[in-house]
């Protein structure tokens, strides 16, 4: 795993965003649902350890990017995408790279929680099972509980591990789906609309989350919301019409953007 | 401001009378005359459900119990081995003259004079000529028995069985009868001794066929027709979950696609005999698989229950919500890993559902076996899937054909017991749905 510490994340944070490196690099990404083009030759690098909000208003491309970063896209019969897209400097759509493997380095968590209608034990064991990462009880065990506890929801539900996993509450199906994510020790977590589905409560501890998670991971979230992608990220994308307009610093993103359309979006004039 | 908001009320309160009739009452009363028409169709459907289970049951029960004739039967040497032979030669005790065993009983009983041949032969005739293999049985299984007087159980003969049970019209003259008046008096003078009595009817389930209605069971069918649910569960579950599993998940859709599926919809509404003919050309004919073989007979239900069990399946996948493939893929399980992990778990109630309504369909089919050759008459139990056998519902329909008023109680016997096959694997199709089924 590509960790930073903690001296240099709190580094990076009091610097410019821009000293900080690049984890996934876009270069002229185009997607395609059939004839139809989602996508404009996007160039959009995520830097490392660093939350990036994807913004803009519904059908830009944004989700459709994210699904890119982690070849989700694929499942989808007519879409087709060029251009080039890395993931510390190996293309992750080089043909000699498994999509397997991909997927257990860039994580993913939906907009509505989707947790398996198993136990919660099975829920987070069950990626670390399939690539290996854990065999044993003990191992397993270690797991669960360390990502449980990445995910906050430890205490909450430490009593009840056995218990299905579509019984908890929304908020907490969505962190036990981020603990699922966590627990293939993925270096890049994408989120897409983490929290549409959730009151302000579990969203507010969801947000709480990401912000620690970012420490070691790496972290692209989709959301609708300005104020969350204010109070949660570090860089901000803005979407429309399938074209990245701007990519920024947050705080300038929110207070002084560069394009007009960033401005117009964020004031609520259109979208 | 306050002018938009004065506006905004003014339409609110709009008189009363200014609102356009919208036909309230009518939409109302739609609905009750809808939910009556509704109600109406229910109880139509349960009156002809009652009027059905009421036939069966009111002409079948009876099927389940057999008068039997309770004699002491003397195993008399001179009878069954006059010249001591049995030691070197053991066939002598299964050519022996056993019904003379039984006459002598009956005589004895019934206190006739053993001159009086027509009267003696009457007497016999009450009795079940299965009587002779009955005796022959217990004397080979144990031939110690001769020279000693046991108590056996014989069989009534159909006839008998039926005015014991009292459904033979004793108004008719007694030349028009079945049953003669002297055998009706010597009824009443063994069912006053207790020697003929009512007894739950083993036998239906556990005989073959026979001509002899007293001697005729389903237990060879049940047997034939398990064989064949066997195959079709051994076939038709996995040949289709395989061939939906591909169709749903890995199938490309296209012009082919489409097609297959069109065919596999059409299949479904085939009828039954048409696969009868195709059984019979290729199994048959061109395979030459023995006829009236449950192999055979497993063989054409399969292909008749694998387009039910694949549209079954086929819906049951569909219905497993996306979130949960894109949940496991987004882990990293390949394609492979999130169906059989999660999807087909999800899937499994509505496959099972598919599966046994699949087979229970099956099992009350007639018409394709009626072509390869499964009306057959079976008297011996098919020790494998490639022997003669026949199946439930050959039977019934078999002795549906009879004239016996014997066999029109068993025929009703018999649908009565393949009605509680059927309410057993839906109740189970019920249970599987139940225990596997899980929220999302």
């Amino acid at each position: 795993m590509n960790m930073m510490s903690e001296a240099a994340v709190e580094k990076a944070l009091d610097q410019k965003m821009n000293t900080v490196p690049f984890k996934m690099i876009g270069k002229d990404v185009s997607v395609y649902y059939g004839e139809k083009r989602a996508l404009f030759d996007v160039n959009l690098n995520v830097r490392e350890n660093t939350v990036t909000a994807l913004i803009g208003p519904s059908g830009c491309g944004k989700s459709t990017f994210l699904r890119t970063l982690n070849r989700m896209n694929d499942t989808i019969d007519s879409c087709r995408v060029t251009g080039k897209i890395t993931l510390d400097d190996g293309d992750i759509y080089d043909p000699s790279i498994d999509v397997v493997e991909l997927r257990a380095r860039v994580g993913m968590v939906f907009q509505k929680p989707n947790p398996f209608p198993k136990s919660i034990y099975e829920n987070v064991t069950y990626g670390p099972k399939i690539h290996g990462l854990a065999r044993t009880k003990a191992e397993l065990d270690q797991v669960v509980e360390s990502s449980l506890q990445k995910a906050g929801l430890w205490n909450e539900v430490k009593d009840r591990l056995h218990e299905s996993g579509t019984g908890l509450s929304g908020g907490q199906q969505q962190r036990l789906c981020i603990a699922r994510a966590v627990a293939v020790s993925p270096e890049v977590i994408l989120m897409d609309e983490p929290c549409s589905a959730l009151d302000p409560i579990a969203t507010a501890k969801v947000e709480e989350l990401i912000h620690e998670l970012r420490t070691n991971y790496t972290i692209v979230i989709v959301t609708h919301s300005m104020q969350q992608a204010a109070r949660v990220s570090q860089r901000t994308a803005m979407f429309h019409l399938g074209n990245l307009v701007e990519e920024n610093d947050t705080d300038k993103m929110f207070t002084n953007p560069d394009d007009q359309r960033t401005q117009d979006y964020i004031m609520g004039r259109f979208g | 401001m306050t002018d938009m908001t004065s506006s905004v009320q003014s339409t609110f309160v709009r008189p009363a009378q200014a609102r356009r009739d919208i036909g309230i009452k009518k939409r109302y009363a739609a609905e009750r005359r809808f939910k009556a028409y509704g109600l109406t169709a229910i109880l139509i459907g349960l009156f002809f459900l009652f009027v059905l289970l009421w036939t069966v049951v009111s002409k079948g029960y009876t099927a389940f119990q057999q008068t039997a004739i309770t004699l002491p039967i003397e195993f008399s040497e001179k009878i069954i081995d006059p010249k001591n032979e049995r030691g070197a030669n053991p066939t002598k005790l299964m050519t022996a003259n056993y019904p003379l065993l039984v006459r002598d009983a009956l005589v004895k009983a019934l206190g006739i004079d053993p001159a009086n041949k027509p009267l003696v032969k009457q007497a016999t005739d009450m009795v079940s000529a299965s009587a002779r293999t009955q005796l022959r049985d217990l004397v080979v299984a144990n031939p110690a028995i001769i020279g000693t007087t046991a108590t056996v159980s014989l069989l009534a003969e159909g006839n008998i069985d039926s005015a014991n049970k009292g459904q033979i019209d004793l108004t008719v003259a007694e030349a028009n009868r079945k049953v003669k008046d002297q055998q009706i008096e010597w009824m009443k003078t063994l069912s006053e001794t207790g020697a003929m009595a009512k007894q739950f009817n083993t036998g239906l389930f556990t005989y073959g066929a026979s001509s002899r209605p007293e001697a005729a069971g389903i237990g060879v069918a049940a047997l034939g027709s398990l064989y064949m649910m066997l195959i079709v569960l051994v076939l038709a579950l996995p040949i289709g979950v395989a061939a939906s599993i591909y169709l749903e998940e890995f199938a490309p859709k296209n012009r082919l696609t489409d097609l297959i599926e069109v065919n596999i919809n059409n299949l479904a509404a085939v009828p039954s005999i048409v696969y009868g003919l195709l059984g019979l050309s290729i199994f048959i004919n061109f395979a030459g698989m023995p006829r009236s073989a449950a192999v055979v007979g497993g063989l054409v239900l399969t292909l008749m229950t694998l387009p039910t069990i694949i549209i079954a399946t086929r819906a049951a996948l569909k219905a497993v919500p996306p979130s949960i493939r894109s949940a496991a893929l987004g882990l990293g399980a390949s394609k492979m890993q999130t169906i059989f992990h999660h999807v087909l778990p999800l899937a499994m109630p509505g496959v099972l559902t598919g599966t046994i309504i699949g087979l229970a369909h099956a099992l009350g089919e007639t018409a394709p076996l009626l072509l390869i050759g499964m009306v057959a008459f079976v008297v011996d139990y098919p020790g494998s899937p490639m022997d003669p056998s026949t199946a439930l519902p050959v039977q019934i329909y078999m002795w549906a054909n009879e004239a016996e008023r014997a066999f029109v109680e068993r025929t009703s016997g018999a649908i009565m017991i393949l009605l509680v096959f059927l309410v057993v694997m839906n109740l189970g199709a019920i249970l599987l749905r139940r225990r596997f089924e899980r929220r999302w």
